[in-house]
């Protein structure tokens, strides 16, 4: 048994783990003889309890990641599903593509990355990840092995993608990547002093940005609130070098001591991190790497959060009623004094993810950490009313915490997964949010 | 271009050694159990390295089946034309326990990590003194340095496996041909993926550029990481009235 975390290092769990190596072997039996349920683990960078299995069996996929086909033509990319976006990247960048889609690492796997069905910067123009996967093959505990594409086995496809890692193990998949002419984004900077200047921003930019998203400051309040910074980019069209990133040379060696971060530390980042901008439009030329993954350059970041480590919550609300929904968010927020300085905000777009699960919906999206002490989970209590009675939904992919009956409402085909998980298969997300009310 | 045979090309090891010579543009002869596998390595080397110019063929058989060896190296020998290197890879490590009380079990494992390769080195070492020319790399373990409580079945195995290439070394150097005995610790691989890892256990990459190294040198042994020279170097000068007390 080992220690096994998410990204968010709580809760703890103690696994068995049984690593995959070969897409064409069966999962294996557990050592012990015993019928624990498996789960796969990619990187382990989502937050709350979705890849854990307390108790149970882990099946890491990262060593499976072997890249079987690649069509310079089309673009189209089939590999084992422990490949990771990072390896994706490092083999298409100097070829001229790009991910399709990406979220705010590249330490995630394919497979992961089909389970969440996880969403990036260009939501808005070109849907979640699961949108520009072909086809993938899934394997169950019994051995069988089934073909998923949107016509065939389409119910399994569906299922699959958003569904968490509980309907198989996924072998290997196919990604159509995009071409690029460059590996730079030219990008803009702006700082907006209110929510109301950040919805007018987006309104503006979401047709001729690809990729949008904006920082805010989640301990700004009264005319403040919702202060920030709004980041909008494109991939470069002047042909330049196709260079990729290198590793992270930094890396947080120890765990920080829980007060590091606190409501004075953070007032005083936000501050300098907000003013640092001039106003006005700030135009810059970036590699897609402190575009898309400014936190990959440091290993280990989780850990300034401390041993007790923390909570992301990350919601969606309908466009509907959405800025009234979110000021009153941040003013809560703002109220409890809790929160960091990662609070992340931007809109989603109408483009319809295949999985039943899909997280994203029309409207407004916002992430935020909060370190774990004894008032985090009483504030969640608080957001989670105001986030389902407007109709919204929590990203499963960030949960740590929300109730059963809120999983279940918001999540209505929760049930069809159900039938579709592999009985050998569960997860301790997936045991808490399926109790009954 | 370098023409080489991987035997076991399956195998934690053997996979990084063919990364790198893949990435070298070399032409890959890989040998294993399962075709399945070997078509899994065989599509990622040249997705990955085709531009670098490798080449890559398969062949897939019981390993067991000792009287396969010899067609096997021989259409080996025929696909590339003429062989510049082979490295011999596969192993396993059984139950010690199980072993001590089932003979059959120990036997069987040293077919596997003794006879086997011996068989493969025999049909290799011949072709290779025809040829007046190449290089023989397998892969022993420190475990054969000294024999040890813990793992002994393993390590008269591997003993034996050092011992015959020292002979081969011995008899092939004059024929111009280079023998390497490679004697890795601990390497992070499915092979010792249900033994706890260690701030000595090495990553499979580390240890095939080294050893990669050794058989561009004709380095007769090869100790990877290099401290393991060091540690078995005590090992070894242990009096036996004083190991035989101990619980390594």
């Amino acid at each position: 048994m080992q220690s096994i975390e998410s990204w968010g290092r709580t809760p703890k769990t103690t696994q068995e783990v049984h690593p995959l190596h070969w897409s064409s072997d069966p999962i294996p039996s557990s050592s012990t003889g015993s019928c624990l349920p498996y789960l796969p683990y990619g990187l382990g960078r989502s937050y709350g309890d979705v890849c854990l299995n307390d108790g149970a069996i882990a099946l890491p996929t990262p060593a499976m990641g072997r890249l079987l086909a690649f069509d310079p033509g089309t673009g189209v990319i089939r590999c084992e599903a422990g490949a990771t976006l990072d390896a994706l990247l490092q083999f298409a960048v100097p070829r001229g593509w790009f991910l399709p889609t990406t979220p705010g690492t590249k330490f995630v796997t394919v497979g992961g990355a089909i389970a969440n069905d996880i969403h990036g910067k260009n939501h808005h123009q070109v849907g979640t990840f699961g949108c520009q996967v072909r086809r993938f093959e899934l394997l169950r505990s019994n051995g069988e092995r089934r073909l998923c594409t949107p016509a065939e086995n389409a119910d399994w496809y569906a299922a699959t993608i958003g569904g968490l890692g509980l309907t198989g193990v996924i072998t290997w998949a196919e990604v159509a990547l995009r071409p690029i002419a460059s590996a730079m984004i030219e990008m803009e900077s702006i700082k907006f002093r209110n929510l109301n200047e950040f919805f007018e921003l987006s309104a503006a930019s979401d047709h001729d940005f690809e990729h949008t998203v904006s920082w805010i400051d989640c301990i700004a309040s009264g005319e403040s609130l919702g202060r920030g910074i709004f980041m909008r980019g494109n991939h470069a069209v002047e042909p330049g070098p196709l260079q990729t990133h290198r590793p992270p040379k930094l890396a947080v060696p120890f765990d920080l001591p829980a007060l590091t971060l606190n409501r004075h530390t953070v007032r005083a980042f936000n501050a300098l991190y907000y003013g640092r901008l001039r106003s006005g439009v700030t135009r810059s030329r970036v590699h897609y790497e402190p575009f898309f993954y400014p936190l990959d350059g440091v290993n280990r970041w989780n850990r300034i959060y401390g041993k007790r480590g923390f909570y992301q919550y990350q919601f969606v609300v309908p466009f509907q009623d959405g800025e009234a929904v979110i000021r009153e968010i941040l003013t809560l927020i703002a109220r409890s004094g809790l929160g960091s300085f990662l609070a992340v905000l931007k809109t989603f777009g109408t483009m319809k993810s295949p999985g039943w699960m899909s997280f994203p919906m029309p409207g407004i999206t916002l992430a935020l950490d909060f370190a774990n002490t004894p008032a985090v989970l009483p504030l969640f209590a608080e957001l989670d009313r105001v986030v389902f009675s407007a109709g919204g939904r929590l990203y499963p992919a960030k949960d740590g915490a929300m109730r059963a009956v809120d999983f279940q409402k918001s999540y209505p085909r929760w049930e069809a997964l159900e039938t579709y998980r592999d009985p050998s298969f569960s997860s301790s997300f997936w045991r808490r949010v399926t109790q009954k009310p | 271009m370098s023409k080489i045979i991987l035997i076991g090309a399956t195998s934690g090891i053997a996979q990084a050694i063919a990364a790198r010579l893949a990435q070298q543009g070399a032409e890959l002869y890989l040998m294993g159990r399962s075709s399945a596998k070997l078509d899994l390595l065989a599509a990622d080397l040249t997705t990955r390295y085709g531009q670098h110019g490798v080449r890559v063929e398969t062949r897939a058989f019981d390993f067991d089946d000792f009287a396969l060896h010899h067609p096997a190296v021989e259409a080996a020998a025929k696909a590339l034309g003429k062989v510049d290197a082979a490295y011999i890879c596969h192993g396993t490590l059984g139950d010690q326990a199980a072993c001590e009380c089932n003979f059959a079990l120990a036997e069987q494992e040293f077919r596997n990590n003794c006879l086997s390769p011996i068989s493969f080195l025999t049909h290799l070492g011949n072709l290779l003194e025809a040829q007046g020319s190449g290089t023989l790399v397998a892969i022993s373990s420190v475990a054969g340095d000294r024999g040890r409580q813990s793992n002994y079945v393993y390590g008269a195995a591997k003993a034996g496996l050092t011992a015959f290439l020292q002979g081969l070394r011995n008899r092939l150097y004059k024929k111009g041909v280079y023998v390497v005995t490679v004697k890795p610790g601990f390497v992070d691989t499915p092979m010792t993926a249900a033994m706890p890892r260690s701030p000595l256990t090495a990553s499979p990459d580390a240890v095939a550029r080294d050893i990669i190294r050794a058989a561009q040198r004709g380095t007769p042994v090869l100790y990877t990481p290099w401290f393991w020279q060091g540690i078995m170097l005590i090992i070894k000068a242990i009096p036996e009235r004083l190991f035989r007390r101990l619980t390594l």
